[in-house]
Formats: structure tokens, sequence, C-alpha cells
């Protein structure tokens, strides 16, 4: 009876997806790649064709690229039909019904979110309305702050030196304009790959001639009569002259259109199993509706199946890929997303990239190169194992960081590499803030089990 | 033409940007960047560079003949000025 039901929606099920971007579109593909030759709907609030995000900061701020133009290239064709430029509102999971903000209801009999996370806005309404405050998240953030950069603008601080920030820091200043970077930790990138990495990062802001303050947080931001930003008041007391802040404080995740539907969606993301099914608010799994990409959180073997919340490129596109299989298959063929996190960035003119999970681990070890020259490749230790890998220029490393991953390969490297300083023969601590403090994206979170997370009282079940 | 490179595959082998530097820039010594909409004239030299992209990073929508795809909604917006960055 099930395997008659998976193929009769194989053939002529209805498919929803909601969230029509990265994750969206792999999975649509994927869905026909499959064989899914029944109806296919895409839902997305952005009134465009899904583009790509990653040169959004890189590449358009750089003026190399149009920031209208970084739609991605179908791998496809799709035979869907697009509802895009209008936010589904909410669900309805025992109808199995998506509805619209425009009021119209899309019937499903398998539903894939993919609805990704949102720039957080600057906490103060008023001063994040400023004529020349921006983020950047979306194609139209994108336009508008490039056109205002290219306007002429003399100095710009950026409030947050994640990746995303800190790659703003660097467009900004390669196009020649003073740049400021506030900081609340100790130094750029320090939530994603820890303090000693992030004194290297803090060194190429530096050299670039960044100005910047770390050990700041922003208290306000100051307009002049006209409502345009001019200035920018740190927690030290002083105050940087600004015609561009741009807010850069991590992400919020969009889950808010699944409030009281039953499903086990929040600030957190939407839990899902290892293949994609999204749990309902009781912790029991779905098995119609599933998750992918920046909005998803689930838990991983290979990171003692802690829950992870993954920002990352490469992520959307493979659990996207795993969720379209599973949504169209018998349970015995399913697969479990079991991808190993990997990003990139690029800054100030440095090929950054990461394999696992760096946050995980709480010391490092440079296997290769060295800090002081800013072409290394550091590992990460956990109780024992190696559990992730940082490159500085040096990518072609990577791929050997992942196989000892993947090995649990132990910790501290006991073998002698070619090229290793003495710097590198003893394992330092990551030096990782405190989790409890806000990150930067794209990142990892490892979102396990905590007990402050329990919202319900608990009664147990009776029989 | 619609291009999108997975950097998380790409090893910086410089490949492309020796094949197609129109559309393909070393940033650094190891950073790639690209032009994701590179115009039709370029569409033999980013045809070479992603097929001798040693690792398969770079994919082209419509690249290859008999796999068509969708007709691509364009949204009105100023026309966009590409800063010649060298
Ligand atoms: C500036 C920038 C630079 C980046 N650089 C890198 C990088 O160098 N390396 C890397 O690995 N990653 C990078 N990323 C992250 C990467 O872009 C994301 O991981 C990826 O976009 C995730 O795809 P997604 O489809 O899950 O979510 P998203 O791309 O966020 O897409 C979700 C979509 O759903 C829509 N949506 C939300 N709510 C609703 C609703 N209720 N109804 C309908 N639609 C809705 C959203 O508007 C959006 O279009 C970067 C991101 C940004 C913003
Ligand atoms: S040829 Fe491939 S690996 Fe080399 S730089 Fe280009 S995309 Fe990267």
């Amino acid at each position: 009876m099930a395997a008659d039901y998976v193929d009769w929606l194989r053939r002529e099920g209805r498919i929803v997806i909601v969230g029509a971007s990265l994750a969206g579109l792999r999975a649509a593909e994927t869905l026909r790649e499959e064989g899914f030759t029944g109806s296919l709907t895409l839902i997305g609030d952005e009134p465009y064709d899904p583009y790509d995000r990653p040169p959004l900061s890189k590449s358009v701020l750089l003026g190399k690229a149009s920031p209208r133009h970084t739609e991605l290239p179908r791998r496809r064709h799709l035979d869907a039909e697009w509802r895009l430029g209008v936010p589904a509102a909410g669900l309805d999971l025992t109808g199995k019904r998506v509805l619209l903000a425009d009021g119209e209801e899309v019937e499903y009999d398998r539903l894939l979110i993919a609805t990704g996370v949102r720039a957080r806005p600057w906490p103060v309404a008023e001063e994040a309305e400023l004529d020349g405050v921006f983020v950047l998240r979306t194609r139209d953030d994108a336009v508008a702050l490039t056109e205002r950069l290219r306007a002429g603008a003399k100095r710009v601080v950026v409030i947050g030196a994640g990746f995303a920030g800190s790659e703003v820091a660097s467009a900004c200043r390669e196009m020649g304009m003073e740049v400021t970077v506030a900081e609340r930790a100790g130094a750029p990138l320090v939530g994603a790959l820890g303090g000693v990495v992030g004194a290297v990062a803090a060194d190429l802001q530096l050299e670039n001639g960044v100005d910047l303050r770390t050990h700041v947080t922003v208290t306000a931001l100051e307009g002049d009569p006209m409502g345009r930003v001019r200035s920018v008041h740190l927690s030290d007391e002083s105050v940087v002259e600004a015609d561009v802040v741009v807010v850069s404080l991590g992400s919020l995740r969009n889950t808010e259109w699944l409030t009281g539907s039953g499903l086990g969606a929040g600030p957190r993301g939407i839990a899902s199993d290892a293949g994609c099914r999204a749990f309902d608010f009781r912790g029991i799994v779905t098995d119609d509706v599933f998750v992918a990409g920046d909005v998803a959180r689930s838990p991983h073997a290979l990171f003692g199946y802690q829950f992870l919340s993954l920002e990352h490129w490469g992520n959307a596109v493979a659990q996207a890929e795993t969720a379209a299989h599973n949504m169209i298959c018998p349970a015995s063929d399913r697969r479990p997303h079991m991808w190993m996190p990997a990003f990139w960035s690029s800054q100030f003119g440095v090929n950054i990239k990461s394999v696992g999970v760096p946050p995980m681990g709480d010391e490092l070890m440079i296997i290769q190169g060295s800090t002081a020259e800013r072409r290394f490749v550091g590992v990460y230790g956990y109780k024992g194992r190696i559990v992730a890998g940082v490159t500085f220029d040096n990518a072609r490393w990577l791929e050997y960081c992942q196989r000892q991953i993947e090995q649990g390969a132990p910790f501290p490297v006991e073998y002698p590499t070619m090229d290793r300083r003495p710097e590198g023969r003893k394992a330092v601590p990551a030096d990782f803030p405190d989790p409890a403090l806000p990150t930067h994206g794209p990142t990892v979170t490892l979102s396990g089990y905590s007990p402050a997370d329990r919202r319900l009282v608990f009664t147990p079940g009776h029989h | 033409m619609r291009i999108v490179v997975d950097l998380n595959k790409c090893q910086g082998y410089a490949q492309c940007a020796f094949l197609a530097p129109d559309v393909f820039t070393m940033h650094g010594e190891e950073a790639l960047l690209y032009n994701p909409l590179a115009a039709e004239e370029h569409r033999d030299a980013v045809a070479r560079a992603a097929a001798a992209c040693p690792v398969q990073a770079i994919t082209v929508e419509g690249l290859h003949e008999g796999a068509p795809v969708e007709p691509v909604q364009v949204f009105t917006g100023a026309p966009w000025e590409p800063r010649d960055g060298r």
C-alpha cells in the first residue's frame, strides 16, 4: 500500500516548495531528474527568478557583476508553476494546504520548506530606517547598497565582522573608501573560526587599511535633520562619521509563518530527522513535510548527532537534493543528509575555506604553512578527534582535511608534515567565544539539545 | 548566459580565468571572481572553461544543445554598467 502511494505520488502527486531560492530550485530540479511527473509549485516572496547570493558581497560590490543578474543557471527544464512575489503566510498541516498572503491556498501531497534566513536588522527601528543604513541579504539590498556606494560614499561603517561584514569591508577598501569595522568580539570571524584564526583576519584588515574596532558594540546610529545617517556611536564612547552603515549582525530564520502550524519550527530553524523530514512540535516526525537549506537543522552522525544549522551554500544544494530524493521514494530507499559542512569566503585577496564544524573544536593545530604568512592549514580538535579544518590560500588541502574528519583521525596530529613550522607542533586553544554570544553567518551553529529550549509543560502520555 | 561556480569544489587552478578571462578572474592568489551573467559573445570561451575545469565546478545554463530551459523571466531595472575592474 505504501509502495502504491509512492508510485501514485511520483506520477500525479502535488509537490509544493516554499522558498524559491537556491535550495528550492535545486530540489525542484532533482524531483524532475528523478522522474517526478506530477504537479510542481514553487512559492517565493521575492519577485525574482532564483538567484545566487554569495556574489552579492563579492563580485557585485566590486563592480564585476550586476546585482540584478546573479540568477542561478537552471540544470534542466522544470515545468513548474511559479508563484513569485507572494509570501506563504501559514500552513495547515492536517488539511495539507499552504496559505498565501494574498488569501489563496495551495494544496499539497508533499511539501518542502526552504525559506532560508533573512538579515538581522538593526534593532532600533528609527535608526534602521535612516537613509544610508543597509543590510545585505537580497538582490534588492545589493542594488540599494551598490548604488549608494557608486554614488560616492566617503566612510562606510560595517557593524559586525562575520564573513559577510568582512567581505563588505574588503570590497569597500578595494574601491578606495574609508572603512570602519565595529565588532563585539576580540577579532573578526571569531564566532566561525575562533580567536587564533580571528587574529589573522584582524591583521589582514589592519594591513589593508580598515579601521578595525574590536571589543565594542554600537550604541546608536545618529542621523542629520534630513534623515540621513551621519555618525555611529560606539560603546567606548567614540563616534565615527559615516555616510553608509552596513548592518551585518547575522541572520534570523524565516519560520514565523509557521507559528501555530504544529510544526517544530522556531527561531533556531525547523528541526528534521537526518532524512530531511520535519518534526512536529511534539518531536514526532512528519512524513509529508520536508526541509532543506539555511532554515533547516538536522542531526549529523559525524558530529555526535547534534543538530546542525548551516548557513552554507553547499549545504543548501546537498540537502535539497537529499530532501527531493526522499520525498518521492519508498522508505527503504531513503538516504540521510550527511553532507560534510564546507564553505568558502574571500576577503582582502585571501581565499578562506573550511570543512567540518570549527566551533565544535576546542583546540587548533597549524599543520601546514604559518599564520604569520597568512597561508596555512589548521585543524580543529575535540575530544581527541579532528572535527574541522580551515585553510587560508591553501584550498588544495581541504579534501585531505575532509578525509581526516570522516575517518575520525586523532588529534593532536602526530605525523610531521613537510612544511611544519615550530608553531604548529603544539595544539593551542582555538579560543572560541562563549557560544551563548551571537555569532555572525555564514557559519555553523550547533543547536543540539538544550533544556532551556523546552517550551512545553511535560505531561507523560497515557496508555 | 547564466553561470554559477561551486566554490567549495573550486581549487583555484585558474584554468577558467585563462580560457575565459572576460568572465573569470583570479582575485589574489587563489580566490576566483566571476560574472554570473556572461555576455553571449563569450559563450564559446565559457564552454571551454567549463569543460576544462579540473574539478567540474562550473555550471552554465543551456550550454549543451538539447537541454532546453524555461524562458528567462526578466524584471525591469536600470541597465547595469559593469565597471571594468582591471
Ligand atoms: C551576501 C551573502 C554572501 C554569502 N556568501 C557565502 C559564501 O561565500 N559561502 C557560502 O557557503 N555561503 C554563502 N552565503 C550563504 C548562502 O547564500 C546560503 O547558504 C544560501 O542562499 C541558502 O539557500 P536557501 O535556499 O536555503 O535560503 P535562501 O537563499 O535564504 O532562500 C530562501 C528564500 O525563501 C524566501 N522566503 C522566506 N520566507 C518566505 C515565505 N514565507 N514565503 C515564500 N518565500 C519565503 C526568501 O525570500 C528567499 O528567497 C552567503 C549569503 C549572503 C547573503
Ligand atoms: S578552472 Fe575550476 S577549479 Fe580552476 S579556478 Fe576555475 S572553477 Fe576553479
